[in-house]
């Protein structure tokens, strides 16, 4: 996917100027964060089941080859072929491969981030195969000229019912309808067509299980059940990060990811798929591959944001981040918004090209304190910041402005006369009033609010003389 | 039993803009025994260098701090930000100089922040101040999520018989104010300030209270320029003492 992080400061103004998107995101937000307030309150334990789960992710993320060996040797014993993809061309190419490998005109797909760091459907469409977007938010943007998701699990979520109902309209060509129901129902009859006809199927994976060589799949409106057993082909694409050792363990991490991104305490669709098609079954697939990508990952293993690779993909860090919540996902310019986006753009996507990310944070915590895999996200992004520096991409204004700031502060006497000045010049700016309207030594503050005006005198001073008239009195 | 040796640690943001907190956090633990020492060339913690990506200035004001304060039997700040920066990230940030990293670790189990001290360490039955009025508790990031500042502050303003406390919504959630990310992202700043702000006034409380001034300027900024002028904007320290 086309990154446009860069430009993420005109992105955010752009999303706080659109009315109908800020409607839309506060509707949300009350809805994940309440909803998974709720969800928690029937886990006897969620502090002693997350800390299950990070040791469960550490277990795998800290000897990934070894368990991602084991995966495939499972997998492949159930009739599965495992391929290695080291990045998005890699995969867009393996794909495209299978697909005329097995003369497949029409795949199916149910939600994929991966197929979006990759650009996946471009590259069918641009090889003559189409591609059919299943999930109705991923349904949604496709038909809506293949708009960007601006959330991992709800991808249309920046759009109102009138949205889609517009976009159905115009669309499916059908009278427009403004009942959910009706519409869901109006996008099930298109897509019936399609789960029928498409010869191979492609899917996510929520897990990957090494003990069973399964592919785990969490889902809420069945079209991953349909994509994953009809076409005689499925291709599962995952990121190596995905494996965990046991169905034991899978149904630990299952008490924490429906709670933490739907607040569901169980998604309707909940999938353990295995190996292709026996020859007394009747459903699912006769050809079944799995598509591993490294797309940047094994890069992280072992240094500052190994911790990274334990996450879920859960989204419950966005939904509870006041920065998503006031800006919506597209703002992020890729394919991961919020706080794990910051840290994921950066290190998959290139540090230098999403600059702004790592600081488009208040490092508030309520991201950390909501993962349930306890990643540590305000710590990645001020690391992050910290590379920054060191690699010389930040402005060379705000570099020499932090390292003065810093060598005066070192300097007691020099910073006290600092603040003696700057306390005078902002009380001078403010004059009369008890707030200054545009603060010209830090314009981006005073665009949207005011700035008190400060006391006029330092503590220090007021201090020093404080004690100068105690001990006289003395 | 010997009296309690406080190093007080005002903060750069106070020392700079409202040297009244100061004072009202001195007055604070002055009534409560406390032998106070303001050592007079403390400057800043440093997080503003750590958060923005500048970890040499972050440890040399780190070490600088560590050598003014680590004599007292603890350091008090009226800030959970600087509070939990110096309790929390010194150890963090000092880790590959094991000597340094001590002292740090040593000092940070003897840092609190203002409201946390007296409730917790010098458990206080009263406050030198009262206040006629209602007020709303904002919840500030760091001292919440990090440091456990929730009860305290409640506690101390329950012991004030003029205070009404109504609890608006979203009380935990953070305001929008982030360092440098106000300066940084001053819109969405202060869009989220806005909300903070829209909670607030919901709440009809007379007054918004917190521990952190640094929330404080962004919530009084943010309601100013909404228009409203009657919602006074304090910190807790300053209810507390008796000097609002």
């Amino acid at each position: 996917m086309e990154i446009k992080s860069m430009r993420f400061k005109a992105n955010a103004a752009g999303s706080l100027a659109n009315v109908v998107l800020q409607g839309n995101l506060k509707n949300a937000k009350g809805k994940f964060v309440t909803k998974r307030a709720e969800a928690l309150k029937d886990l006897d334990d969620f502090e002693g089941t997350r800390d299950a789960a990070v040791a469960i992710r550490n277990k795998v993320i800290d000897n990934l080859d070894l368990w991602l060996e084991r995966f495939e040797q499972k997998a492949q014993e159930t009739g599965a072929t495992v391929m290695w993809a080291k990045d998005g061309a890699e995969v867009c190419r393996l794909v495209t491969e299978i697909a005329r490998k097995h003369g497949v005109t029409k795949v199916t797909k149910s939600k994929s981030m991966l197929s979006e760091e990759a650009g996946l459907n471009q590259a069918l469409e641009a090889a003559g195969i189409q591609p059919v977007e299943t999930d109705l938010g991923e349904y949604i943007l496709q038909v809506d000229n293949n708009e960007p998701p601006s959330h991992i699990i709800a991808p249309a979520v920046h759009k109102s019912l009138d949205d889609v109902a517009d976009l159905f309209h115009k669309v499916h060509g059908t009278p427009r309808k403004t009942e959910i129901p009706a519409l869901t129902r109006e996008a099930r009859e298109v897509l019936r067509g399609h789960f029928l006809s498409a010869e191979m199927g492609l899917s996510g994976g929520n897990f990957l299980v090494a003990e069973t060589g399964s592919v785990a799949l969490v889902t809420n409106e069945g079209n991953g059940r349909m994509v994953t057993t009809m076409p005689k082909v499925h291709v599962v694409i995952t990121g190596i990060e995905k494996v965990i050792p046991t169905l034991e363990d899978l149904s630990t991490l299952m008490r924490l990811l429906p709670r933490s991104a739907t607040g569901q305490s169980i998604s309707n669709y909940f999938s353990i798929l295995t190996g292709v098609k026996k020859p007394e079954e009747h459903d699912g697939p006769e050809h079944l591959y799995f598509v591993l990508v490294d797309s940047g990952r094994a890069d992280v293993v072992g240094g500052d944001f190994h911790a990274m690779l334990r996450c879920i993909r859960c989204g419950a860090c966005m939904n509870h981040c006041p920065v998503y919540q006031t800006i919506g996902g597209h703002a992020y310019g890729w394919v991961y918004p919020g706080p794990m986006g910051s840290v994921l753009t950066p290190l998959y996507a290139g540090m230098e090209n999403s600059i702004d990310l790592p600081h488009a944070a208040t490092l508030c915590n309520q991201c950390g304190v909501v993962c349930p895999v306890g990643i540590p996200l305000p710590d990645l992004l001020r690391r992050l910041r910290e590379k920054q520096t060191e690699r010389g991409l930040r402005p060379l204004k705000e570099r020499i402005g932090l390292r003065l700031w810093a060598w005066v502060a070192q300097r007691p006497k020099l910073y006290a006369l600092g603040a003696s000045l700057g306390a005078r010049y902002l009380k001078w700016l403010a004059g009369d009033a008890d707030r200054i309207r545009l603060l010209s030594t830090a314009p981006e503050w005073s665009l949207g609010r005011d700035f008190p005006a400060p006391q006029g005198k330092t503590f220090r001073e007021l201090y020093a003389a404080r004690q100068k008239i105690n001990k006289e009195a003395a | 039993m010997a009296r309690v040796r406080v190093g007080l640690f005002v903060t750069c943001l106070v020392d700079l803009m409202r040297p009244r907190i100061g004072f009202a956090a001195l007055k604070l633990l002055e009534t409560a025994g406390c032998e106070v020492i303001v050592p007079e060339s403390q400057t800043c913690c440093g997080q503003p260098a750590w958060n923005s990506g500048d970890a040499p200035g972050a440890v040399a004001l780190a070490k600088k701090t560590i050598a003014e304060f680590e004599g007292f039997d603890y350091v008090v700040s009226p800030s959970g930000s600087c509070g939990d920066h110096i309790r929390t990230e010194y150890p963090t940030l000092l880790a590959a100089e094991p000597g340094w990293r001590d002292r740090a670790t040593a000092m940070a189990s003897r840092t609190y922040e203002l409201t946390d001290f007296l409730v917790t360490v010098l458990k206080v039955d009263s406050v030198p101040g009262d206040h006629e009025g209602s007020i709303t508790y904002h919840d500030s990031c760091s001292g919440l999520r990090s440091m456990g500042i929730k009860d305290q502050p409640r506690a101390l303003l329950a012991k004030m018989k003029g205070v009404e406390l109504r609890e608006m919504n979203g009380c935990e959630e953070c305001c929008g104010f982030g360092g440098t990310f106000s300066v940084k992202f001053g819109e969405v700043s202060a869009a989220i300030a806005e909300r903070k702000c829209d909670n607030v006034l919901a709440s009809g409380a007379k007054a918004v209270v917190g521990g952190d001034l640094g929330c404080l300027l962004n919530i009084e900024g943010k309601l100013r320029r909404m228009g409203d002028e009657n919602t006074k904007v304090l910190h807790v320290a300053e209810i507390l003492a008796g000097d609002a």
